[in-house]
C-alpha cells in the first residue's frame, strides 16, 4: 500500500512541476516525472508477493510468477514516452532559438 | 483484409521516408493512392452488409475462454468512422498536393500525414484498449509534429501547449488502463465488458479517469483550451484533418465506444456526458463570436459542434439508462452520429477555404479581407455552402442532423436542451454571416487586386466537399439511412451485446 501512496505522491510532484513552473525544460521534466509514476504504478499492479521472473523453464513450471503483461505494457509506454519527449525537447529548443529564453511568460504571440 | 487499414498507411509512411531523398514527389502520389484504395474498401464494406468483421493478429486461438490475441474489429459504428477518415483524408491529401509547395521538405509532410492516418485507423479498429492507446499516441505524436510544420513562432507555441496537455491526457488514460487491468485482468474491450466487477465506486472512478483523458483529446468543454491554438496555427490541410477527423477518431469515438459497449450504461455518467456536451456547445459558440482570426473562429466552432454530437449521444444514453422509449434513444443517437459525419465534411471544407484564402492573400484576419468573391469564386461559393451547412440552413446536411437532435430532445422531454440547441444554431448563423460579409462580399482591398483563384487540386477538393455537403442530406432518406446509419446505431443500442459478437461469450 505504501508503494502506491509513494507513486501517487510522485505523480503529484510531476503535476506540480507542469502547473507551477515557468521554464519549458522544467515543464518537460514534470511530465517525465508524471510518466515514471504511472509506469511504476503499472509495474506494481503486476507484482505478486514472492513471485519470480515470468519465464517457464525446467524445474520452475509451477513456480509463482509475477504478471508479465504490465511489464510488456511498460516497455511499450517507455518507447512512446521517449518519442514524445524527444519531440517536446526539439520544440523547446526551436522556441529558445526564436525567443532567446525558456520562460513561457515571454511567449505571447497567441491570445484570445 | 481488416489489417490493410493499418498496413497501407504505415508502409506509405515508411516508403516515403526511405525513398523521399531521391523521389521527393513520391509521397503525395503514394498517399493519395493509398487513401483512394481505402475509401473504396470502406464503401465496399458498408455496402456488403452490417455484419461485424473480426481479425485476430497472429491467429492466436482463445486459451481456456480467455482471448489472448490482439483483436481488430470492424462493426457498423466503426465503418462510419472509417468512411469519414478515408474520405476527408483523401480530399485533404489531394488539396495538399498544391498547398505544400510553399514548404521545404514536402516528403516529410506526407510521411507524417500517413503516420497520423495509420494511428487514427488503428484507434478506430483496435479491439483492445492498450493497442488503442498505442495507436492514439502514434496519431498524437504525428499531429504534434504536423502542427509545428511551418516552424513559425506561433506554431511552435501552439505545439508546446498541445504537447503538454496531450501528454497529460495520455498519462491519465494510461492510469485508467492500469486500473482497468487491475480490476478485470484483461485488456480486450469485449472481455472487459464481461469481467467488470459489480462495484459502483470502482466503475465510476475508472470512468472519470477515462472521460477526463479522452475528453482532453476531444477538447470537450473544461479541457478545450489547447484546441483553438493548435488548430488555428497548423497548416490548413492539417487543421482540416485535426478538426474534421482527429478529435472525433481519438476522442468522441472512444468515449462513445467505451461508455456504450464496454461499461454498463450508468445514469451518473450519462448525465455527466450530456452536461459536458451542452456546456461545450454553448461555451464554444460564445467564444467563437468575438474572433476576427478566420481559423481561430472555425476552431472554436469545432468545440461547439462537437457539443451537438455529444449532446445527441448523451440524450440517447440518458433514455436508455432510465428505460424510456428505445426508439427516441435511437433517434437521438442517429442524430448525433449524423452530425458527426456532417461536421467532418463542412468543417474540413471551411478549414480548406481558410487555407485557400491564406494561400492567396497571406492573411487570416477577417478585417483585412473583403471582396474576395469576385476574385476567388470557387472558394467563396464553397465557403457559402459550408457556412450554411454549419448554421443549419435547409437543404444542407447540417440542418437535418440538428433537427433530428432537437426533435429527439423535445420528444424525450428535455425542452431546455432543445432550446439551447436552437439558440446555439442561431448564434452560429450570426457568426458565419460575419465571415461571409467581411471575408467575401464588399469592396476589395487594394493589395489584393491581383489575386486569382487557387490551383486545380485545391479548388477540386473544395468543390467535391461542397457537393458532399449537399449529398449527405440524402442520409435522411430511410433507404440510405438503412445502409449507413442504422447499423451504427444498432451496435450502440445493443450495448454489452458487443462483447457477445466479438469474443463469442
Amino acid at each position: 500500500m505504501i508503494l502506491f501512496i509513494l507513486c501517487f505522491i510522485l505523480f503529484m510532484i510531476g503535476l506540480y512541476g507542469v502547473l507551477i513552473q515557468r521554464n519549458l525544460i522544467k515543464i518537460i521534466i514534470g511530465i517525465a516525472i508524471m510518466e515514471y509514476s504511472v509506469l511504476f504504478f503499472l509495474i506494481l499492479i503486476g507484482y505478486v508477493e514472492g513471485g519470480t521472473v515470468p519465464i517457464i523453464s525446467e524445474g520452475f513450471e509451477q513456480a509463482l510468477f509475477v504478471d508479465p503483461l504490465p511489464q510488456a505494457m511498460v516497455l511499450t509506454a517507455i518507447v512512446i514516452g521517449l518519442a514524445t519527449k524527444a519531440l517536446m525537447l526539439s520544440v523547446a529548443i526551436r522556441l529558445y532559438k526564436k525567443y532567446g529564453s525558456f520562460d513561457i511568460r515571454e511567449m505571447k504571440s497567441l491570445k484570445g | 483484409m481488416i489489417v490493410l487499414y493499418i498496413i497501407v498507411p504505415l508502409s506509405a509512411a515508411f516508403l516515403t521516408v526511405i525513398f523521399g531523398k531521391w523521389l521527393p514527389t513520391l509521397g503525395k502520389y503514394l498517399l493519395n493512392a493509398a487513401l483512394l484504395f481505402l475509401t473504396g474498401l470502406t464503401l465496399y464494406l458498408i455496402i456488403a452488409g452490417p455484419e461485424a468483421l473480426i481479425y485476430r493478429v497472429g491467429g492466436f486461438a482463445d486459451v481456456a475462454d480467455v482471448p489472448i490475441a490482439i483483436f481488430l474489429v470492424i462493426d457498423g459504428f466503426t465503418k462510419i468512422l472509417l468512411l469519414i477518415v478515408s474520405l476527408v483524408g483523401l480530399l485533404v491529401a489531394f488539396y495538399s498536393v498544391s498547398y505544400t509547395k510553399q514548404y521545404t521538405g514536402e516528403e516529410k509532410f506526407y510521411a507524417l500525414f500517413s503516420l497520423m492516418l495509420a494511428g487514427m485507423y488503428g484507434v478506430i479498429i483496435a479491439g483492445d484498449i492498450f493497442n488503442l492507446y498505442v495507436f492514439l499516441e502514434i496519431a498524437s505524436i504525428a499531429s504534434y509534429a504536423l502542427v509545428s510544420f511551418g516552424i513559425e513562432k506561433h506554431q511552435l507555441e501552439a505545439t508546446f501547449k498541445y504537447q503538454v496537455l496531450g501528454g497529460v491526457s495520455s498519462l491519465i488514460i494510461l492510469t485508467g488502463i492500469g486500473f482497468l487491468y487491475w480490476g478485470t485482468g484483461t485488456l480486450n474491450l469485449a472481455d472487459i465488458a464481461t469481467q467488470l466487477p459489480d462495484h459502483n465506486i470502482y466503475n465510476l472512478f475508472v470512468s472519470v479517469l477515462l472521460i477526463g483523458g479522452f475528453g482532453l483529446k476531444a477538447a470537450m468543454f473544461p479541457f478545450h483550451s489547447w484546441l483553438p491554438d493548435a488548430h488555428s496555427s497548423a497548416p490548413s490541410p492539417i487543421s482540416a484533418m485535426l478538426s474534421g477527423v482527429l478529435i472525433k477518431a481519438v476522442g468522441i469515438y472512444v468515449i462513445i465506444r467505451l461508455f456504450f459497449n464496454v461499461f454498463a450504461l450508468n445514469y451518473q455518467i450519462a448525465v455527466a456526458i450530456t452536461v459536458l456536451g451542452t456546456m461545450s456547445m454553448i461555451i464554444g459558440v460564445l467564444l467563437a463570436v468575438g474572433q476576427w482570426d478566420f481559423k481561430r473562429l472555425l476552431a472554436y466552432h469545432s468545440i461547439s459542434q462537437m457539443g451537438y454530437v455529444v449532446l445527441g449521444v448523451g440524450i440517447g444514453m440518458l433514455l436508455l439508462t432510465t428505460g424510456k422509449d428505445e426508439k427516441i434513444a435511437a433517434l437521438a443517437i442517429s442524430g448525433g452520429l449524423f452530425h458527426l459525419i456532417n461536421h467532418s465534411l463542412f468543417k474540413g471544407l471551411l478549414f480548406l477555404n481558410a487555407g485557400s484564402v491564406e494561400y492567396r492573400t497571406g492573411t487570416r484576419d477577417l478585417r483585412k479581407m473583403g471582396g474576395l468573391a469576385k476574385k476567388m469564386p470557387v472558394t467563396a461559393g464553397s465557403s457559402f455552402v459550408a457556412s450554411m451547412s454549419i448554421s443549419g440552413i435547409p437543404p444542407f446536411n447540417g440542418f437535418f442532423s440538428k433537427v433530428i437532435i432537437i426533435i429527439a430532445a423535445v420528444q424525450a422531454g428535455f425542452y431546455w436542451l432543445a432550446l439551447f440547441a436552437v439558440l446555439v444554431s442561431v448564434i452560429t448563423l450570426a457568426s458565419f454571416t460575419k465571415v461571409l460579409k467581411y471575408g467575401f462580399s464588399g469592396k476589395i482591398h487594394s493589395q489584393h487586386e491581383k489575386i486569382k483563384e487557387v490551383p486545380f487540386s485545391m479548388s477540386f477538393s473544395m468543390t467535391l466537399l461542397a457537393v458532399l455537403c449537399l449529398v449527405t442530406s440524402l442520409l435522411i432518406l430511410p433507404g440510405v439511412r438503412q445502409v449507413f446509419l442504422t447499423p451504427a446505431v444498432d451496435v450502440l443500442i445493443e450495448t454489452v451485446q458487443y462483447s457477445g459478437t466479438v469474443v463469442g461469450l
